[in-house]
């Protein structure tokens, strides 16, 4: 039976992840990846110029992925849509401009669209049509944001945000001073598993009565952190690498959960989503559904491989829009480094 | 055979169409001082040129596109377009290089490859190239003694004249004729530098 809601292709560059996915109506179909992870993990952080490169060679073979895995042509897609931003501008460039040109060869509309409400839409494949309003913690190596969806269409709005680190980037900062590898979360959710998460107290930034109550701070963790552990070696003790990342890992999703509850609460809003890299962490997992299950709120978190960055999430908001009647892009899009969350898309 | 031509490995952004080859000739092109807006004006000027010419992608039966050298990102955006249109259309993608399309005959052409550098690269009577590629500071480069054409902000430093050339339509199909022929070889850009060996390291953007 021929299913008529529109397909849409989705391009996400922003990063180091090379992400085309296919996507019809609300129903995931393809989503192939390509990253240049694996060049930038000696370095311990993404170089653009490298992931810029990498986008480029990989861009044709992971469009060419993710029509096979689909099992459809160029010819069955009705729309394109790309990260405009936030991101790399070189890396959005390469997307952008491959996504522009797709689109005017196909002939199809295209959308620009922002990279975190991108990371919200994703959760539409797997939990269904999204409540609105929801409240959205966004949170990876790039962004720990709050924000407050009325209509993920059309009205996203920021609640709270990193005054400094990024929740993504305390892990990675923290799983170097542990002698772990690069990207920090998985190794650190793993050591953490054998710790025990009381036996260090580490601060909560920003936890206090007259802070930002949605504002995260990651700064002063990552480097009370990096104190303990260079105090125990200047001491010749040997690092209780467990207990470290368990204590630490504790502390920043006690926060994260914490203030997402509160926002929940402050706003009268009862569905969360939680998304980005770091969403794909167990304890963040465990501990955001025990504390919505006290408080009354529906929690939706999607499967880890679509946490992370990838095509499908594009893919997804650009079938939202569709489906919304949202105007495409003028022939003259572009990428926006800093593009701001309440543009849903350009 | 109908051949599109894009170039974005210098600030003038190239589009045109025609029919490469002797008698050959320049539909329609476009040669906009587009700076670092590659990226936002190359479709549409794709289509403006296309409409100017009174054809359609349909019409279109090879691509052609400068592989730099050029600044990095705006390279990037030309390949890349070539190569979705072309993958779109079904149709062969050829890569030149930038340098070639600029000018004709004996000749050094230079560019800006910014660093302060130049690009450069020396050609005979033919237009054949008799060097490769090559990226340098104009004060310690040996260009060889033929006139020099290209970005003339160059000359004073090269200690040469330099006659203004740019990329353009009828150079791109001119170097891309001898190639139609053959099948597509896979476009490697010419990036001459490595990525910076003490690299610039940025996390995951942080948003505001
Ligand atoms: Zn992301």
């Amino acid at each position: 039976m021929a299913d008529s809601r529109p397909l849409v292709l989705g391009f996400e560059t922003s990063c180091d992840e090379t992400g085309i996915g296919l996507v019809r109506g609300q129903t995931l179909l393809s989503d192939a990846l390509a990253t240049s992870m694996a060049e930038h993990e000696r370095f311990g952080g993404v170089i653009p110029e490298i992931a810029s490169r990498a986008h480029l060679e990989a861009m044709v073979p992971t469009v060419h992925a993710a029509l096979a895995e689909a099992g459809v042509g160029f010819a069955d897609v009705d729309a394109v849509a790309v990260t405009s931003g936030p991101g790399l501008t070189g890396a959005l460039l390469v997307g952008v401009a491959a996504a522009k040109a797709y689109a005017l060869a196909l002939d199809v509309p295209l959308y620009g669209v922002n990279h975190l409400a991108a990371h919200v839409a994703v959760d539409e494949l797997e939990h269904g049509r999204l409540a609105e309003p929801s409240i959205a913690m966004l949170v990876s190596g790039g962004h720990s944001s709050l924000l407050l969806v009325p209509d993920l269409a059309q009205d996203v709005q920021p609640l709270g945000q990193t005054v400094d680190d990024a929740a993504g980037e305390a892990f990675d900062k923290v799983a170097r001073v542990l002698g772990l590898p690069f990207p920090g979360g998985p190794p650190i959710d793993r050591a953490a598993r054998d710790g025990d998460p009381r036996s260090i107290a580490f601060p909560r930034g920003l936890t206090g009565p007259r802070d930002a109550p949605y504002d995260f701070s990651f700064s002063g963790l990552k480097t009370a952190v990096a104190r303990w552990v260079e105090a125990r070696e200047r001491a010749g003790e040997p690092v209780p690498v467990a207990d470290v990342a368990a204590a630490f890992q504790e502390a920043v999703v006690d926060v994260l959960t914490a203030k997402a509850v509160r926002s929940c609460r402050d706003h009268g809003v009862d569905h969360l989503v939680i998304g980005g890299g770091v969403a794909a962490n167990s304890r963040l997992r465990a501990l955001a559904q025990e504390r919505c299950d006290a408080a009354g709120i529906v929690l939706r978190v999607p499967s880890p491989r679509l946490c992370t960055d990838n095509g499908a999430m594009v893919a997804a908001l650009g079938s939202r829009l569709v489906e919304a009647g949202v105007a495409p892009s003028a022939p003259d899009l572009g990428a926006d480094s800093s593009l701001q969350v309440t543009t849903v898309s350009v | 055979m109908l051949t599109l031509a894009i170039d974005t490995a210098t600030p003038t952004l190239v589009v045109g169409v025609g029919e490469p080859g002797p008698g050959g000739r320049v539909l329609a092109e476009a040669a906009e001082a587009s700076g670092t807006r590659h990226a936002e004006l190359l479709s549409p000027t794709v289509t403006a040129v296309l409409a100017r010419a009174g054809v359609t992608l349909a019409d279109v039966g090879a691509l052609v596109v400068g592989l730099g050298p050029g600044p990095y990102t705006g390279l990037r955006v030309g390949i890349v377009t070539a190569a979705a249109l072309g993958d779109a259309r079904g149709l062969p993608v050829h890569g030149v290089c930038s340098l070639d399309a600029v000018g004709s005959g004996a000749r050094v052409v230079v560019t800006d490859a910014r660093r302060k550098e130049v690009h450069w690269r020396a050609y005979d009577a033919d237009g054949a190239p008799l060097t490769g590629p090559s990226v340098g500071r104009p004060e310690v480069v040996e260009l060889p003694d033929l006139p020099v054409v290209g970005d003339v902000r160059f000359a004073e430093r090269l200690g040469r004249d330099v006659t203004p050339a740019d990329v353009d339509t009828a150079g791109l199909l001119r170097t891309a004729a001898p190639l139609l022929a053959h099948p597509a070889a896979p476009l490697v850009p010419l990036y001459l530098r490595r990525p910076d060996a003490v690299p610039n390291v940025v996390r995951k953007p942080v948003t505001r």
